[in-house]
């Protein structure tokens, strides 16, 4: 899959965000006044500026208000949903942090669930693709939950965090153990996607077309991939393990920044390969396995 | 809405016989024809020297190893095939995507689509190509302004793709009447879904490519194994011999 600049921020800063937001709201750290502000805003911009990101990535954007009729059936309406639900929910939370209005706790339990919930919501997006076979796993939820507890408990000073960035390396190793099994486990092949194996072994004579398309362009990305091995590895380092490591020196606030700022790195590189080494099935017709 | 429509009345769709399909692109060219009136099918540098554009329908070809029999080229017509669980369908955050009840066609309502392109992720058959130019998802509508056109002539009334094939190997029909001529086709040939295992459950059906039996000898081949005879033949025989 094409990995687009506009989807890898978003979801990896709307990730962090609304894993920040969920700390906030469930009370992890108590801040008032100009420090309040300060934090809250943070959370509120990683977030936003998240979504604001994901809009560069429709064709579209002027019927974006749409996208919240659909949230029976679809992931993508029910985040539009989650995630504005959880802006507004904690909207109250944050001013009386600032003001010290000493709204009652629920309220941002509420608004914290809800925006863990909306990182839910955005991994599902992900998850449902069966025609994405690395994709379609329980897997792919754990990781972007994982992701968001991480990084939310490390930029609320959690002591759980060191334990968490650990978790997101492990669960990264597994999800690329896991994923690199995926197509082959799901089974398609050119013979069950021209359904010409019942024939023989069908293999590409002449493409369909000389030029690129869309689907090739979108859904048949094989640049970069070579350099995976050694992405993965400064993916594994910087979103997981130097953080954890700069968490225990006792630099305060300064080993958060740093910690913060190697997380979200190693994040977008975690998420730049989600999105590169993702093969769709539609990759078989045109004789690559995407 | 989003949501599926469930059982439909009837499930309009196409079978495509791979028998008979030259790959002739005809099909191709009437489809971007008939399809690219109104608000269109636009194209990127067409005359150029990076083309691209929007397409409802692509032939690929492929050549199929055979055991104990000759290789086959199959040229392999590839579009929507309106599955009954079309997960293009419930993907879409703004319902503009959806499979009508009444006949099982999919279609996309451009005045609500965002052109997140999700659809096109969710689909196994590459059956959706956002356009470049208007930036909201193209696909195949089984030429719905020409199935229930009554202006048109009767034989008309049928998609651009499957009236315009020089061999007849496109059909279209009812797929859930069980005497229509393209469930018949279906039941006598072994009419097949693509990647069944993917769950879409498609209408489209593709009909097998008949198995060739072994090749046959070359009417030349007689004249291959020449005997010289006289002079030559003397000179051949000597020649061997040295």
């Amino acid at each position: 899959m094409h990995p687009a600049p506009s989807v890898i921020l978003f979801s990896t800063l709307s990730g962090l965000g609304f894993g920040f937001l969920a700390f906030l709201g469930w009370g992890a750290l108590l801040p008032s006044g100009g420090a309040a502000f300060s934090l809250w805003g943070l959370g509120y911009g990683l977030a936003v500026a998240g979504l604001f990101a994901s809009t560069f990535h429709l064709g579209n954007p002027k019927n974006a208000l749409k996208a919240f009729t659909q949230w029976r059936s679809s992931w993508l309406s029910r985040e539009a949903w989650a995630s504005v639900a959880t802006l507004l929910i904690l909207a109250p939370v944050a001013l009386s942090d600032i003001f010290d209005l000493e709204l009652p706790r629920i309220v941002g339990q509420i608004g914290g669930t809800l925006a863990i919930l909306t990182v839910l919501t955005t991994a599902m997006i992900y998850t449902q693709i069966k025609a994405v076979p690395r994709w379609h796993h329980w897997l792919t939820p754990v990781m972007f939950l994982t992701f968001a507890l991480a990084g939310g408990a490390m930029l609320s000073g959690c002591a759980l965090a060191p334990v968490l960035l650990l978790a997101v390396g492990a669960v990264l190793v597994a999800v690329w153990q896991v994923g690199d099994q995926a197509f082959a486990k799901a089974g398609q092949t050119l013979g069950t996607a021209t359904g010409l194996d019942r024939l023989g072994t069908p293999s590409v004579l002449d493409p369909a077309h000389t030029a690129g398309n869309y689907l090739k362009r979108e859904m048949i990305f094989v640049v970069g991939r070579k350099h995976a091995a050694k992405l993965r590895k400064i993916a594994l380092a910087l979103s997981a393990l130097l953080p954890a490591l700069v968490l225990l020196l006792p630099l305060g606030v300064y080993s958060i920044a740093l910690a913060a700022v190697l997380h979200l790195a190693g994040a977008l590189a975690a998420r730049w390969l989600f999105f590169a080494e993702a093969e769709h099935v539609v990759a078989l017709y045109y004789g690559a396995r995407g | 809405m989003t949501g599926l429509p469930g059982a439909t009345e009837k499930r309009l769709g196409l079978v495509i016989d791979l028998d008979t399909c030259v790959g002739c692109q005809a099909c191709v060219t009437a489809c971007k024809g008939w399809n690219d009136g109104g608000i269109g099918l636009s194209d990127q540098d067409p005359y150029g020297a990076d083309p691209s554009g929007t397409f409802l329908n692509r032939v690929h070809s492929y050549q199929v190893a055979i055991p104990d029999a000759p290789a086959q080229v199959v040229t392999f017509p590839r579009s929507c095939l309106h599955c009954d669980n079309a997960p293009c369908v419930t993907v879409c955050p703004t319902g503009a995507s959806y499979k009508r009840a009444e006949d099982g066609i999919v279609l996309v309502n451009e005045d609500a689509c965002i052109g997140c392109g999700l659809c096109a992720w969710a689909c196994p058959y590459g059956a959706r190509e956002m356009d470049a130019a208007q930036g909201v998802m193209k696909k195949c509508t089984l030429c719905v302004d020409r199935i229930y056109n009554e202006t048109l002539p009767e034989e008309d009334r049928e998609p651009a793709c499957v009236r315009t094939c020089p061999t007849n190997a496109r059909h279209f029909g009812d797929l859930a009447d069980p005497d229509s001529k393209v469930s018949q086709l279906v039941a006598q040939r072994g009419g097949y879904d693509l990647m069944p295992d993917m769950g879409t459950k498609p209408t489209n059906k593709y009909l097998p490519p008949r198995k060739k039996g072994p090749g046959e000898a070359s009417p030349l081949a007689p004249l291959l194994d020449i005997k010289a005879t006289g002079i030559a033949g003397w000179l051949d025989r000597m020649l061997g011999k040295i």
